[in-house]
């Protein structure tokens, strides 16, 4: 809009390129990526972390719930170069060894899921939740659930699950 | 998503320092992502503002609260003084969006957020405000969404924030940095109405930066409500929102702060229709008249009318509630 622009961008910045660190599942990894790759598409496509899904890529669905620093976040609208240093916890990284995080087990129990779409993100999002410590009622989790959709309607067993898992889950945060 | 250089500069001057003309900051990136990835935002440069010292809630020496520009919504609306101070604050913030969105959003970015707008988001369409001089596809088109208050021939978009119609409410002031040094925007004149300039949201010179949100001591936590309505119970944007603060002298009105969101270009507040209220009963009959002075000038279009009415009952509703204490705690 200005006429006489004062600053220009560098030209070079087509093929800018940056490296970055992060402990992703508990192992550090050291990457380039291009500016404009989001989170979500460096575990995908770069790092063929296919459990995070991606629903909408717009932040409306939540099946790309992944934990930054053990804060939920949707990977879809953060850049991957933004998350120089973070630590960043998928549905990949939940089980230790063959034993699943007591959230993952819960779903298995409850029959959490029909396609199993939204299913990573929905747990990824349980967890966070508990760490936030906001929702105590039945209400309370569903309300901060909102940002999880399930196109199959899995909700009354998706709450069972998050309910059973629970207790056990808050131990874990508290340690 | 088109190409862009990267920058994360550790101090405010350095940010100001490195934006070029067609570059912008990005604080959380939940919305401008989201336009980057539509084509209606199209930057060559992004300075990453989120390592600048801007993450901080402190209370000021007016005995008010000052809270940074990068401080999360999540944040500041569990905040204790939040909580218990500025309690209205802190349910608009928990009535926007999802949990995950408020855990990346920031303050500044909040208050920068764009329309929803169908034709502001479709490239495909005209719109006045994403190409000056294109037209207005919702004047005519789907405008169930837009706005019933203070919208021109150019543009019937509204301001989707929450957060911003309790700022508004609790008269919020907005410091900003630039080149030529700080200022402050009383929140009132931070957002602006379209008139023939529907492409400027606020009052923020393209080079300049926000660094903190000031609240004033005066917080209406006694009596107060934040009621948004919606076509589901969550995660989604107001058709109408009210952010209501009161303070009562026994059954009398002492003082009252009314703002609207969801219906206007900016949140929508009236200060004569709030001082006429003073020493009014606390009743439902000076919650209507209220309501039909905040709405005097309402025009709707064919799929939003609906709004003018819902506003009323929201507005009597929001009051009475406030006035009752329910929300109280
Ligand atoms: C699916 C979805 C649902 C949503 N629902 C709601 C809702 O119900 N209610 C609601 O209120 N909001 C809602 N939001 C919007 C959300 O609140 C905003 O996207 C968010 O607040 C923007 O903050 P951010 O930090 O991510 O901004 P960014 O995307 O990082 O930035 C937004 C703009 O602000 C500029 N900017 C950011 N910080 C600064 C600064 N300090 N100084 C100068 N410029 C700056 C950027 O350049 C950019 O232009 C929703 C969003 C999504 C995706
Ligand atoms: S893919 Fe990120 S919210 Fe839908
Ligand atoms: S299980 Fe199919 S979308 Fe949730």
């Amino acid at each position: 809009m200005n006429a006489t622009p004062v600053r220009q961008h560098r030209p070079e910045a087509e093929s800018e390129t940056h490296s970055i660190s992060l402990l992703l599942n508990g192992k550090q990894v050291q990457l380039t990526v291009e500016p404009w790759t989001t989170l979500l598409d460096l575990l995908r496509e770069h790092l063929n972390l296919t459990g995070t899904k991606k629903g909408c890529d717009h932040g409306q669905c939540g099946a790309c719930t992944v934990l930054v620093n053990g804060t939920r976040i949707n990977a879809c609208l953060s850049l991957a170069v933004m998350q120089d240093g973070a630590e960043i916890t998928t549905i990949e990284g939940l089980a230790n060894g063959d034993q699943l995080h007591p959230m993952q087990a819960a779903f298995v129990e409850q029959d959490a899921f029909q396609c199993g779409y939204c299913t990573p993100g929905q747990i990824c999002s349980a967890i966070g939740m508990i760490k936030e410590g906001k929702a105590k009622t039945r209400d309370e989790i569903r309300e901060q659930m909102s940002g999880n959709l399930c196109r199959c309607g899995a909700y009354t067993n998706i709450l069972a699950a998050i309910e059973q898992a629970m207790p056990a889950c808050q131990g874990e945060s508290r340690e | 998503m088109n190409r862009f250089s990267y920058s994360k500069p550790q101090q405010v001057s350095e940010a100001l320092q490195q934006l070029s003309d067609t570059g912008r900051f990005i604080a959380g990136g939940t919305n401008l992502l989201d336009l980057m990835k539509e084509n209606v935002a199209r930057p060559s440069q992004l300075v990453d503002i989120n390592a600048l010292p801007l993450n901080k809630i402190e209370t000021t020496q007016a005995g008010g609260l000052r809270i940074g520009a990068l401080v999360k919504n999540s944040t500041v609306a569990y905040h204790p003084d939040v909580e218990r101070v500025y309690p209205l604050l802190a349910h608009a913030i928990l009535a926007g969006a999802s949990a995950q969105l408020r855990n990346m959003a920031s303050t500044g970015g909040n208050l920068l957020q764009r329309t929803r707008c169908y034709y502001f988001y479709d490239v495909g369409t005209p719109c006045n405000k994403r190409e000056p001089g294109s037209g207005c596809g919702a004047l005519e088109g789907q405008n169930r969404i837009h706005a019933i208050l203070g919208h021109s021939e150019q543009c019937i978009a509204v301001h989707p924030s929450d957060m911003c119609v309790a700022l508004a409410a609790l008269e919020a002031t907005v410091h900003v940095s630039g080149p030529s040094g700080n200022r402050s925007i009383p929140f009132a004149d931070f957002h602006r109405l379209p008139g023939d300039t529907p492409h400027l949201d606020t009052n923020l010179a393209p080079d300049e930066i926000i660094t903190a949100v000031e609240l004033p001591p005066r917080g209406f936590a006694e009596n107060f409500a934040y009621l948004k309505l919606r076509d589901r119970a969550s995660y989604a944007f107001a058709l109408v929102s009210v952010a209501a603060g009161l303070e009562l002298n026994g059954t009398s009105i002492g003082a009252a702060r009314i703002a609207l969101g969801g219906v206007a270009h900016k949140p929508w507040r009236c200060p004569e229709v709030e001082a006429a209220l003073i020493g009014k009963p606390a009743t439902e009959e000076s919650y209507r008249m209220a309501a039909d002075a905040l709405l005097q000038g309402a025009v709707g279009f064919e799929h939003n009318r609906f709004k003018i009415e819902l506003a009323r009952r929201a507005i009597v509703r929001a009051l009475s509630e406030a006035a009752a204490g329910v929300n109280a705690q």
